[in-house]
């Protein structure tokens, strides 16, 4: 397994991780579910315009771990979330902020596309803008900022020319890159991303992945994925859980590589997992 | 299918056996022919001779004519078709709003006390006998007016869709997967928006099929109209006024002592019951344009 990983050359020359001011960062952070602790005490930082990958096995925690980021952990009945999560010295789980618009400044995109059914394309790439608190843009901005989406979604080409037609006549793959552009829409800030290529076909996987390192130009990322291989091409750092506690986080090359902990080098080697 | 492969593979000895299964399924599928048969027929029966006796009192004149005086002949129900359209716009202006709003509260708040209890009530008051709704309404909208009306009629039969549209939509909003209701809470839509504007929207469809049904439901209702509505044999259409309904009016007929009265009844049942199955016909074409659309 480990033979085949295939490393990218990041382009950007490796810059110490310390050195870029983190744009997101947890605190003793834990995550519960009624009695069931998910997520363990992580203290994490996920740096402005990295790519930062979770890895882990299923059940490990990682998906819980960022649906704190954007407050959606607590949407689920009986979860509820200890520690703290920093969002350009904010801390994000204090009284007086607001998630819905939290949600605004941080993008999510699921494992499975969820595109909107009664939505035309269009609708579904513009529907985050249709909830923005400064003025709404008109007509035509909007048609700007949807060709602007899917462009960056590597979608435009191919639906340009149906973009009144419903979202629910395409493939996975362009359904699951609809719903990218859709998040990137509304210029987050951060934008996370839950196994994005979990149910995609390897070409599909191909143009999310390379979508996902383009992104750091404009954006912080964080993606979960148990993909290892996938962790290795598209992120600049990688944390790796077990059983709900971060057990290392480094930069890929240096976890891939030369992992500190023997369960992150048992891990990646394919001894479990 | 399975049992024939079964039998060209399987020793002798299994054979007996089979041949008793395959006898038994015989006699179970003729069982259920014959179930299914007896539940159509009874149906078909009432079609029938509904057509037999109300086809020859069918006219154009039945649907623009108002009803003739005794001892004349002719006429028609053009007042109670059009005040039974009337009732059935009340109703709805009641019922949907309402309905709609509790089903999407039970489904969305599922884990709710409160939505425990409201879901027991609708059931309650979906096996409510359909005169007490008319008394009712009668003590609350007739009573303190001092007269009947089209509204106190209206409210009685909305009164009744209320807890058969409230279960449609729920169901129709639970199939909504909870995955949908998340990228919109990811985008920051508000829940309250999430609700009306991506949940009840993708779940429209169904809730119109639902509010069909309901609607078909309640046009048929007699009893709750007696002493609400309380019919008219002239043409009205205020609603503070009592107002012509069909179920009414074929009740008048059919109780009278004069042949041409009963005969216009037996056609005031059949345009009811073509009314009632149009709307099923509509409910059934809008479900399956429905799941012809959305297979997600």
């Amino acid at each position: 397994m480990t033979e085949t990983l295939v490393l990218l050359d990041p382009g950007v020359e490796t810059v110490p991780p310390s050195a870029v001011k983190p744009v997101l960062r947890t605190e003793e952070l834990s995550a519960w579910f009624g009695e069931t602790r998910a997520v363990r005490d992580v203290t994490l930082q996920m740096p402005e315009h990295e790519v930062t990958a979770i890895i882990g096995p299923s059940g490990c925690g990682k998906s819980t771990l960022l649906r704190c980021l954007n407050r959606m952990h607590e949407t689920v009945v009986g979860a509820r979330v200890d520690g703290h999560v920093i969002y350009h010295d904010q801390d994000i789980y204090s009284g007086d902020v607001d998630p819905i618009a939290l949600r605004r400044h941080i993008g999510m995109v699921f494992q499975r596309p969820t595109p909107f059914p009664t939505m035309s394309i269009r609708d579904n790439v513009a529907a985050g803008l249709r909830v923005q608190s400064r003025p709404r843009p008109g007509r035509a901005e909007v048609d700007e900022i949807v060709e602007r989406a899917l462009r960056q979604a590597a979608l435009w080409d191919e639906v340009k020319d149906r973009l009144g037609t419903s979202a629910i006549n395409l493939s996975g793959g362009q359904q699951q890159r609809l719903c990218i552009a859709r998040a990137l829409a509304t210029s987050p800030d951060v934008l996370l991303l839950d196994e994005p290529t979990a149910s995609l076909d390897p070409l599909s996987t191909q143009k999310v992945e390379e979508l996902v390192y383009e992104l750091r130009q404009s954006m912080t990322v964080v993606i979960v994925t148990h993909n290892m291989q996938q962790a290795a091409r598209v992120s600049d750092r990688t944390v790796f859980m077990l059983a709900g506690e971060m057990v290392e986080t480094a930069p890929t090359r240096v976890m891939f590589t030369t992992p500190s902990d023997p369960r992150t080098e048992a891990y990646i080697t394919g001894r479990f997992g | 299918m399975s049992s024939s492969v079964f039998a060209t593979s399987a020793a002798r000895p299994h054979l007996p056996r089979l041949t008793r299964r395959k006898g038994m399924s015989v006699v179970m599928i003729a069982l259920t022919c014959l179930a299914a048969a007896i539940a159509v027929v009874p149906l078909l029966v009432i079609l029938g001779y509904l057509l037999k006796q109300g086809a020859s009192a069918l006219s154009l004149d039945f649907f623009t004519r108002m009803p003739a005086p005794v001892g004349e002949a002719g006429g028609g129900m053009a007042n109670a078709i059009v005040g039974t359209l009337i009732l059935i716009g009340i109703a709805c202006a009641v019922g949907l709003p309402v309905g709609i709003g509790a089903g999407l509260y039970l489904a969305e708040q599922k884990g709710a006390k409160l939505a425990e209890l409201v879901r027991f009530l609708a059931d309650v008051l979906n096996g409510l006998p359909s005169i007490v709704m008319g008394i009712f309404a009668w003590q609350f909208l007739v009573r303190p007016v001092g007269h009947f009306s089209a509204i106190a009629g209206g409210v009685a039969i909305g009164a009744m869709m209320i807890p058969l549209v409230t279960r449609t939509t729920e169901e129709m909003v639970r199939t909504v997967p909870q995955s949908l209701r998340e990228a919109a809470l990811a985008l920051g839509y508000p829940r309250w928006r999430t609700s009306l504007q991506i949940v009840l929207r993708t779940a429209l469809g169904g809730i119109v099929t639902g509010v069909l049904v309901a609607v078909a439901r309640v046009a048929g209702e007699t009893a709750p109209l007696l002493f609400t509505a309380f019919g008219n044999q002239f043409w009205s259409t205020d609603l503070s006024q009592p107002i012509a309904a069909l179920p009414l009016q074929i009740f008048t007929y059919a109780i009278s002592p004069y042949d041409d009265w009963h005969a216009q009844a037996w056609a005031g049942s059949l345009v009811l019951i073509a009314l009632v199955l149009i709307i099923s016909l509509i409910a059934r074409f809008a479900t399956r344009a429905r799941h012809g659309r959305a297979h997600d």
